[in-house]
């Protein structure tokens, strides 16, 4: 294979896993936006999806239905939490709403525990939906281009719905300034709720590419996902939908280069790595690579 | 009728009381200004009566209605719009899109065109602008844009907080020219003020608060020669513009 | 006034007599099962009330605080393990700790001033940050520990058990821990920088007008709490004697958070009513985790249940009673301090 080759391949790689802390990202930036919540619980959305997959798979139903399945279950998920646990909680300072995304996360994993048990599962995607594509040395996942093409499918949707609907650009006015939004009359249980049902869906869709790229499933999967994501949405600015596209790409192509070039030893530091890199940005740039090095004004 | 109506209001904000049982009445029509210091409660006012803040004694009434406890989405369809102190503009969002934000709560979508085209009569330069993000604007731009925004929700009662802050004077006088063409036109205003003197040249009354409660009222014109009135607030009160 | 004093140190001479008689029942009569859980009460209470001086009085929430109690517990281990266990379990131990073997107070003394010099550097950069920038970043904190824990394997053996601890912890050394702990940071409370922490809490920019130095006061309480936080990490491995990397991540820090919060940040008392509260709650909740019968219904071990359950009411009370039990103040008649902190009365609206 040729260095161009091999560049290639993992170019694809890396805007392919991109596109996924992309996808996630962007659940996190909606509802931060808006509630200035890191919601933390939103990694279990990918559990939750990729399990309600797996046993429907399981119980005989193929995987087209089962997929679509796992991610209305993410989506239902995300708007009951949303419901039960966040909008009672509205208003109080924001350390209250980042213990409650822990205690939500602590509440799904270890349900899961009980459900399913802690080892991992099989994911089976069907061969038709994996092929592997030849050119001469060249070998390319088809689940790569896969994520790639859903994911920028979606993103273009969502851009739409941002700039042309009503309801898209209430849910901008509404992270930008609530008190305002509210005032003109917006309904902002409706909002968040949306916020929640879109960022729930992607991180279902997230969750069958997901599982099927590592190629298992466990209870704590999501745990790492939203790790990644939140740092992504850090990258990118906190609270901004196109920073958080950007900053998932960012991260992606990031990880594929420590992944190429940090020498082995180093490797199983990664996830310290990932963390490092979050906090130098938060200390030096928390507004994101574009924005300015300025914290709360006053 | 008295349009609005304010009785015994008391508000908390967190642990301090900011209204210490507020009463004032608006007329249908009428343009009411609230006239205080900083700090007096004048914003803390208009929060309450728009549903951001509720009381925790005493009632709202707006044309026979109590709405004390309504949540901020309904008052806002009963015809009420508040206009926040600093604009508040959605500064990510272009001034068209700001506009169309005004328009959520009607219930009648099809007239939009026509009143967004009246709203760009009365401030031309957002129909020049309007593609523009609205943080670009300059300050008495975001103004008109706040007040437009505010006009396309067709309010029956218009309340302003403070349109003339950090503007040059000059732009003041403009504010003030079409708040006054808009009281012709008949829409009821309650308009908060620090600067005193330009608020006296529009309102028909008018309320002086000083922490929590209304110390002075009054037609305009017997308080314009009141000589308290004088001392406190045309005497001690910046410049119309200068902050 | 002078009485008021007097009956203070009255009451405190009056709890500590009953605290006193207490342990030294349980020490002489009551079974190995109960002394373990009120050693291990012991040490959460330290845990918690060192929590508190961070994140309950300068509003720094620190998530990642278990990482000190990890560096206070490994590094005592290391200390106290008899050289003979050294060279089996840590043949690669640099020489001159490999020769090492020291007895349980100055080892624990170690972890201790170990983890607070840790905290100096780290809270340098983090404290800076606000909200829940600060949160993620000491969570971040804390994944990084772990993955040195992990991979430093020539001193901490790595991912596998670090075994061989000797015994040292006792009802007695435990106890007197919790009460140095609780006075130290009690009187901190209620002197001139106490009172400094609880102004940048409720209002920084206030405080920073009259010339509180905000990273300052922080870093005092982020160091002070690490030292207090490691001491409970060494009490904890001469304790358990055998642990892992697993044993100081998430599940032990959510546990030491709901402690604090069902006790009520920024109030001692409550911390410790909250301690007594999780710890006993949390052996019965153990106890379901194992299989049980209910008349002929036999129900399997639901491993993982406790910890849901603990969640459920950590939202409950975040919902309900978002204070703590105590509600954010010193319990009964001790000087009423300052107010409900996680007050969701109407707020930041401008």
């Amino acid at each position: 294979m040729t260095s161009f080759e091999f560049l290639l391949q993992q170019g694809i790689n890396a805007i392919s896993i991109g596109s996924l802390y992309a996808l996630m990202a962007i659940g996190l930036a909606m509802v931060f936006g808006i509630l200035r919540l890191i919601n933390f619980a939103h990694g279990d959305l990918i559990m939750v999806g990729s399990y309600t997959t797996v046993l429907l798979m399981g119980a005989g139903v193929s995987f087209e239905w089962a997929a679509i399945a796992g991610i209305a279950a993410s989506t239902i998920t995300g708007l009951v939490m949303e419901r039960v646990t966040y909008r009672p909680l509205r208003g109080a300072p924001e350390v209250a709403m980042l213990l409650t995304s822990f205690a939500v996360t602590i509440f799904l994993e270890n349900l899961a525990i009980i459900l399913f048990r802690p080892t991992s599962r099989p994911f089976f995607l069907p061969g038709l939906l994996n092929p592997v594509l030849e050119f001469g040395h060249l070998y390319i996942s088809g689940l790569n281009i896969i994520a790639i093409i859903i994911s920028v499918i979606l993103l273009v949707f969502l851009t739409l719905f941002v700039t042309r609907t009503e309801a898209g650009i209430s849910m901008r006015a509404a992270s930008q300034d609530l008190v305002a939004a509210r005032l003109m009359g917006i309904n902002v249980n409706y909002v968040i709720a949306t916020a929640f049902a879109i960022g729930s869906f992607l991180a279902g869709v997230v969750g069958i590419l997901w599982s099927a790229r590592v190629g298992k499933i466990d209870p704590l999967m999501g745990f790492y996902p939203v790790l990644k994501a939140f740092v992504a949405s850090v990258i990118g600015g906190l609270g901004s939908i196109p920073g958080a596209v950007l900053g998932g790409y960012t991260l992606g192509i990031l990880e594929i280069l420590l992944q190429g070039f940090l020498p082995p030893a180093l490797t199983s530091f990664r996830d310290a790595f990932v963390f490092i890199i979050l906090i130098i940005l938060l200390i030096f740039r928390p507004n994101g690579i574009l924005g300015s090095s300025e914290r709360d004004k006053i | 009728m008295q349009m609005l109506k304010l009785e015994q209001v008391k508000v908390y904000y967190g642990h301090v009381q900011v209204l210490k049982g507020l009463s004032l009445e608006v007329e249908k029509g009428e343009l009411v200004s609230l006239l205080g210091a900083n700090g007096a409660g004048k914003s803390t006012t208009l929060m309450t009566i728009s549903g951001i803040l509720h009381p925790t004694s005493g009632h709202i009434y707006y044309e026979g209605q109590d709405i004390s406890q309504l949540d901020a989405k309904d008052i806002v369809r009963l015809g009420i719009i508040h206009c926040p102190e600093g604009r508040r503009i959605f500064g990510g969002l272009t001034v068209l899109e700001n506009l169309r934000m005004g328009a959520v709560c009607r219930k009648d979508k099809s007239r939009f065109q026509i009143d967004l085209d009246e709203i760009y009569s009365l401030f031309p330069i957002l129909r020049e602008r309007r593609k523009q993000m609205s943080s670009t604007l300059s300050g008495g731009e975001q103004q008109m844009l706040a007040i437009g925004r505010a006009l396309i929700a067709q309010p029956h009662l218009l309340m302003l907080d403070e349109p003339s802050l950090g503007l040059a004077p000059i732009i003041v006088q403009g504010i003030f020219k079409v708040i006054r063409q808009l009281h012709e036109k008949g829409i009821t205003i309650l308009l908060v003020e620090q600067n005193a003197r330009q608020a006296l040249t529009v309102a028909d009354r008018c309320y002086v608060m000083e922490t929590g409660n209304i110390v002075l009222n009054g037609s305009s014109t017997e308080l314009g020669a009141n000589p308290e009135i004088e001392k406190i607030y045309l005497g001690q009160a910046p410049e119309a513009g200068k902050l | 006034m002078e009485r008021l004093q007097f009956k203070k140190v009255l009451l405190i001479l009056l709890m500590l007599v009953i605290l006193f008689v207490l342990l030294t029942i349980t020490n002489l009569f009551a079974s190995g099962y109960i002394k373990r859980i009120v050693i291990g009460l012991g040490i959460n209470i330290i845990l918690v009330v060192s929590l508190n001086l961070s994140n309950g009085f300068t509003g720094v929430f620190s998530l990642g605080h278990i990482g000190f109690m990890a560096i206070g517990a490994y590094t005592s281990a290391v200390l106290t393990l008899p050289i003979l266990l050294k060279t089996v379990n840590l043949p690669n131990l640099f020489p001159w700790l490999g020769n090492l073997e020291m007895s349980f107070l100055p080892a624990a003394l170690i972890g201790g001033f170990v983890s607070m010099i840790i905290a100096l550097l780290v809270g340098l950069p983090l404290l800076r940050l606000n909200g829940s920038y600060i949160s993620v970043a000491t969570m971040g904190f804390l994944v990084i520990v772990r993955v040195i824990l992990i991979n430093w394997d020539t001193v901490t053996r790595g991912a596998r058990t670090f075994s061989g601890v000797p015994s040292y912890t006792t009802i007695w050394n435990v106890w007197i821990w919790v009460v140095l702990t609780t006075y130290v940071v009690w009187q901190l409370k209620n002197s001139s920088f106490g009172r400094q922490t609880m102004a940048m809490r409720d209002n920084e920019i206030a405080a920073q007008s009259l010339g509180i130095n905000k990273l300052r006061v922080r870093l005092l309480a982020f160091c002070l709490s690490a030292f207090f936080t490691g001491i409970a990490g060494a009490l904890w491995a001469h304790f358990i004697m055998s642990f892992s990397p697993n044993s100081f991540y998430f599940t032990k820090a959510f546990s030491v958070i709901t402690m604090l919060i069902v006790g009520g940040l920024g109030s001692i008392s409550g911390s410790v009513v909250g301690s007594v509260a999780i710890t006993i709650l949390s052996e019965v909740l153990r106890n379901l985790e194992r299989s049980f019968n209910l008349g002929f219904i036999h129900i399997p071990p639901l491993y993982g249940a406790s910890q849901v359950i603990m969640a459920v009411i950590f939202i409950l009370i975040l919902v309900f009673k978002p204070n703590g039990i105590s509600n954010g103040k010193e319990i009964n008649f001790l000087k009423i301090t300052k107010g409900p902190f996680l007050s969701r009365k109407q707020k930041e609206v401008f």
